[in-house]
């Protein structure tokens, strides 16, 4: 699709796209943007509007207000998967965060033997879809024919279930840190490979060792990486429905069909046909996430100056 | 957010002497990395073991080491051919939404960061506010809707419904935003211009070869994404025969659970194995292409 600006006439100045190419940039952007509104904006807004009526089998679809919105304030199981959720984001995210900045400063110091095998191999599971990772995994905490089951035999440990109620959200976040530490510490390397070497070179004339030009230099340096890395794991988090969705068939006793806000949006929708209140609860889970992401980036961005 | 669009290709910085900037190589370092590797690894060990075991091995022998057979190739070859062949049918299916999809989001977002990086236009500011605030969206949050209003449309249960969302990388998008504010110098889009060259051609010629490596970047996220999409083909996908692998691999995982079904854990794992060599591959072949890619554009702020 050549954009049809008249840019053949020879006569034309070098800055002329400012004044005959004002909307030459559509040509480029339109493609994305006309797809953009149609998964993006256009369900968003048929969300709210579905989120304001309630359908019934008998006596069809009538508008209702905020009441699908107050029924979820009240609503137990709704809380349970948030709470669970942000339980899950509070411990999974820094422990994931912090083993991928370690690594990241560890292949970037060059003090590593076989250091692109590290990286590469430390990404490597980021590779692997969730539902492989997840059934691996679930299939390695079986304490009947698993891993977590061999060890027990091997060495006649009793090595508890992990797919118990009590440590089935232990293990999943296990699975995500598994998949995602690798993303998180490319993310970083590739920031910290962009820090001018001239810094380091100022560092070393001032006589900073290694642990002060980690904190005086390659951190803040990297602070903006840092701030992206962590609304993205908040959003996976609030997110979170792929492995505790794959796991349900391994652990259905642990993991409920409202364990987290997406797998209850999920379920609400498809198998309970509630798809008014499972907009309401994708909008609000939607909010909260902006929320939380918008603050983290906003408290990032402060310490910056 | 985004600093002054200077190129900076990563140089070597090794060299033998030990100074601050080639520091003396660490055991110490590398056996504490070495944890985080095992951890990265043992799981890729396990599966790759397991894939050469027959069901009742799977079963009875110890999980890290061989069982009493070699089964790798049978288990492949029954993997392929099982239920008419369904595995190649999934693989088919999963190819179709990654060249479509992720090719397809690759090229609207590589055409969008060239114009949100090289153009002035109105409504540039609303984009930038509209689409960098989608970044924050989950994703899956919209999926639920986006399933109602495709619904409506009758797009579901067919390929479309998958392609079609895919298509939209607001990541991808902003990664090319970046890159190209890098990798392009605006004299050189003026001396093409000079010379007559369209605003196509320009882009053609001219940029597009500039931009190759965070094209190359933008496609193996947008790659991985599709490739192991699970929660909107779940959605979207009634028919088996439209599934892509990774909801076949789960159907196969379940089977075991529903009255009458046939378990099937050896092809669970098998296919498993097949699921992840091409994009493992993939990430090997091209991993200097696209690092230097992520490194030079994407992550700058």
């Amino acid at each position: 699709m050549p954009p049809g600006s008249p840019t053949s006439d020879p006569g034309a100045l070098p800055r002329a796209r400012a004044t005959r190419g004002r909307w030459t940039g559509w040509w480029f952007l339109g493609p994305f943007m006309l797809v953009f509104v149609l998964v993006f904006i256009a369900p968003v807004v048929y969300s709210v509007y579905l989120s304001l009526f309630h359908t019934q089998m008998v006596g069809g679809t009538t508008f209702v207000g905020f009441d699908n919105y107050a029924r979820a304030f009240t609503d137990g199981a709704f809380w349970a998967g948030l709470i669970r959720v942000g339980l899950f984001l509070l411990i999974q995210v820094p422990i994931m965060l912090a083993i991928s900045l370690l690594v990241a400063l560890a292949v970037d110091s060059g003090r590593l033997y076989g250091r692109d095998f590290f990286r590469i191999s430390i990404f490597m599971p980021y590779a692997v879809p969730a539902v492989v990772a997840s059934l691996m995994w679930g299939f390695m905490y079986g304490t009947r024919f698993g891993l977590v089951g061999n060890l027990n035999d091997f060495f006649g440990w009793n090595l508890p279930n992990l797919l118990s109620p009590d440590l089935v959200l232990l293990s999943i976040g296990n699975i995500v840190t598994w998949e995602f530490v690798g993303y998180n510490m490319l993310i970083f390397y590739a920031a910290l490979r962009v820090v001018p070497a001239s810094l380091y070179e100022a560092a070393a004339i001032d006589g900073a060792g290694q642990w002060r030009v980690v904190a005086a230099i390659k951190i803040p340096a990297i602070r903006g990486a840092l701030v992206v890395a962590t609304i993205f794991s908040i959003i996976g988090s609030f997110q979170l429905f792929n492995e505790p969705a794959i796991l349900q068939s391994l652990a259905p006793n642990a993991i409920s069909s409202s364990f987290t806000p997406n797998l209850y949006a999920y379920s609400l929708s498809f198998a309970g046909q509630q798809q008014n209140y499972s907009a309401t609860i994708a909008i609000i889970m939607g909010v909260v996430t902006m929320i939380v992401a918008y603050v983290v980036q906003l408290r990032g961005m402060n310490k910056e100056a | 957010m985004v600093a002054t669009p200077t190129l900076r290709v990563p140089a070597p910085r090794r060299s033998r002497l030990s100074t601050p900037s080639n520091p003396r190589r660490s055991p110490l370092l590398t056996v504490l990395t070495g944890v985080v590797l095992l951890y990265s690894l043992v799981p890729l060990f396990w599966l790759l073991i397991n894939s050469t075991k027959n069901q009742r091995d799977l079963f009875s022998t110890f999980g890290l080491w061989f069982g009493s057979e070699f089964s790798l190739f049978e288990n492949i070859g029954r993997a392929l051919t099982y239920d008419d062949g369904i595995f190649v049918r999934w693989l088919g299916n999963t190819v179709l939404y990654v060249v479509a999809g992720a090719g397809g989001a690759t090229l609207l977002a590589v055409l969008g960061g060239y114009a949100l990086a090289k153009f002035d236009f109105p409504g540039k500011k609303a984009v930038f506010a509209v689409v960098i605030g989608a970044v924050a969206v989950p994703g899956t949050a919209l999926a639920v809707p986006t399933f109602w209003m495709f619904s409506a449309m009758e797009l579901t249960d067919t390929p479309w419904s998958v392609i079609i969302p895919s298509l939209i990388s607001p990541f991808g998008l902003y990664l090319m935003w970046t890159f190209a504010n890098q990798a392009i110098p605006g004299d050189l889009m003026e001396a093409a211009r000079i010379d007559g060259a369209s605003e196509f051609r320009t882009f053609w010629q001219v940029c597009l070869p500039l931009l190759a490596p965070g094209t190359v970047t933008v496609l193996l996220f947008t790659m991985v994404a599709t490739w192991n999409n699970y929660f909107l083909p779940l959605i979207m996908l009634r028919d088996p025969d439209w599934y892509p692998l990774t909801l076949g691999l789960n159907q196969w995982n379940s089977q075991a659970g529903t009255a009458g079904g046939e378990a099937i854990f050896d092809l669970v794992l098998t296919g498993s194995l097949l699921t992840i060599i091409p994009l493992v591959i993939a990430f090997l072949f091209l991993q200097r292409f696209w690092q230097s890619g992520l490194a030079a554009g994407g992550v700058k702020e």
